[in-house]
């Protein structure tokens, strides 16, 4: 990429339950922005840009994210905006921000209530609204042709996708903002369940969680004098495909190939991943695009299968990936979020310590 | 109307050519998308303890635990610091009006409501915020800032856990809080007073 100016996730947090039932946008972030926030040291007064990801499907309601704001303290007015998608498409937008030059610290949040809904049917409504939204396909049917596209194609069998099911159930095991996590699972085990839309079984198809994730960007060394070790954005950027289902090759993301190059993914080797496939075809289909070697471990925290937000998924890949490097146990990471039907936009963020 | 008319070839639009293949099918004019999205929604704790007091007559209100401003309703947040306020006051069901608004066009549909009606933020004496209502039992020429009022309520059999238990605000006849401490002004002359911040 060109000339950018250095920009670092400092902090995060994250919070991922089955169903809040009882609880809230508001009452889900007052806390977690609070912990992200104080985890570094910040109060509001210390951010120079607040960007959040939500959406009014699934909170039922125009301008949901103007009540949600309550969680932030946006008094005095603060410099905000809001994007209706997930919230790392909320931290491209702070990242733009911040190369500007004209803020040096950023909050970025993200959340995702859709039990109180049915998130198959609210999915539909992303679909092109001429040919394919009038026949109101639930998510999971539009999921299943791609992956009975991608089985078709031989580029993957059954047992190769329920290896990538039994890998994020692993992995996921001592991640508490996980649902689905087993150390016991197998590939015979996964391909024994019943199918929901075939090809797909319940272990193909992500967990659905409630949730919210909140990250604090800071630019040069004001991230340095927040965090020990901020994880560095080397790389963000995001593409995106046709949106019509029937003028793509759904085995393929071009534009997740395309974003990752972009953002220097293969500069250097990667030591982690965090992919956002909310479906094991789909990961399957990221995987491929990106070109992952055989030494970069796939989702450690169990990816979006283990616990997927709407809205928030994506922003949390980007708050696990960094948090593994803070945390020293990696060099070089890529996180990953997507959009729309069947991976239609993808956004690859890169990320270094120092 | 005195907007400039728009030239029907605007209106129109230019002219489809339609390629020879499909130019004898029936033109599409419209597409129907039946998607219909049902949400069970459950009000937050603050909400629910608000309706169902609201549908006894009682007014509550969230105290900030930051600087004791009184926010009505209550949402269970204050949302200038980003906290849990989750402290509940009763307020009374009178105060004065901090701003207002004649409006003369009619609401399609609501015949119960006929022009001019005035919408105004009531100041709740003991709260610290204005709370959204009618004002009516008086000509709409004479509403004032700092005009005191009180609720008219529904009678009790009609009573229940809606927004909607307080028909409107009527005038008390007492005399007016003078303009200077009337609505937000309040706030801000209280902050004075304690020495507190900027105010709300």
């Amino acid at each position: 990429m060109a000339t950018v100016r250095e920009v670092a996730v400092v902090s995060s947090a994250i919070y991922q339950v089955e169903a809040l039932t009882f609880t809230t946008d508001v009452q889900l972030m007052v806390p977690l922005i609070n912990e992200a926030r104080s985890a570094v040291g910040l109060t509001q007064a210390d951010i120079g840009f607040t960007c959040s990801g939500s959406s009014d499907f699934l909170a039922g309601q125009g301008f949901s994210f103007v009540q949600t704001l309550d969680a932030v303290g946006a008094f005095p007015p603060i410099s905000e905006s809001h994007v209706e998608m997930d919230g790392a498409f909320a931290l491209y937008e702070a990242w733009v921000k911040l190369q500007v030059g004209e803020v040096d610290t950023a909050l970025v949040y993200s959340y995702g209530k859709s039990s109180p809904g049915s998130r198959r049917d609210v999915l539909a409504v992303q679909l092109d609204p001429y040919t394919v939204a009038p026949l109101w396909p639930d998510a999971h049917a539009v999921a299943a042709l791609q992956a009975r596209l991608l089985l078709e194609s031989g580029a993957v069998s059954a047992e190769g996708l329920a290896e990538i099911a039994v890998r994020s159930q692993h992995h996921a095991v001592g991640n508490p903002n996980a649902l689905r996590a087993s150390a016991g699972a197998t590939v015979a085990g996964v391909l024994s369940e019943p199918v929901v839309s075939d090809p797909l079984r319940p272990s193909d198809i992500a967990a659905e969680s409630d949730g919210g994730c909140v990250v604090v960007l800071a630019a040069g060394d004001r991230a340095r004098s927040l965090c020990e070790r901020p994880a560095w954005i080397r790389g963000i950027d995001h593409r995106i495909d046709a949106h019509a289902l029937g003028v793509r090759d759904l085995t393929r993301a071009p534009s997740a190939a395309l974003a990752a190059e972009k953002a220097g993914a293969g500069d250097d080797r990667l030591d982690l991943v965090e992919l956002h496939g909310p479906t094991t075809s789909q990961e399957h289909i990221l995987a491929t695009e990106l070109g992952l070697g055989a030494d970069t471990v796939v989702n450690p925290s169990g990816g979006a299968l283990a616990a997927d937000t709407l809205m928030a998924a994506g922003l949390v890949r980007i708050a696990e990936a960094a948090r593994r490097i803070s945390a020293g146990g990696a060099d070089r990471a890529l996180a990953h979020a997507t959009s729309g039907p069947c991976l239609q936009q993808n956004l690859v963020c890169v990320m270094e310590g120092e | 109307m005195t907007d400039t008319p728009v030239p029907d070839e605007v209106v129109e639009g230019p002219p489809i050519h339609l390629p020879p293949s499909i130019s004898d099918v029936e033109p599409v004019l419209s597409v129907r998308t039946p998607i219909r999205l049902e949400y069970d929604f459950i009000p937050s704790a603050a909400a629910q303890q608000y309706l169902r007091a609201y549908a006894s007559k009682r007014i509550l209100g969230n105290r900030s635990p930051v600087d004791g401003a009184v926010f009505v309703p209550p949402r269970g947040v204050d949302p200038r610091n980003g906290v849990v306020a989750d402290e509940m006051v009763d307020l009374v069901d009178r105060g004065h009006v901090g701003s207002f608004c004649v409006t003369h066009l009619p609401i399609p549909g609501r015949k119960d409501l006929p022009v001019p009606y005035v919408s105004a933020w009531i100041h709740l004496d003991g709260a610290d915020i204005g709370f959204l209502g009618l004002v009516a039992g008086c000509a709409a020429a004479d509403v004032r800032i700092g005009m005191r009022v009180r609720a008219v309520w529904k009678p009790d059999a009609e009573l229940g856990a809606t927004a909607e238990n307080v028909l409107h605000w009527e005038p008390t006849g007492e005399p007016d809080v003078p303009i200077a401490e009337a609505g937000n002004r309040a706030w801000a002359l209280k902050q004075e007073a304690t020495g507190g911040g900027d105010g709300a």
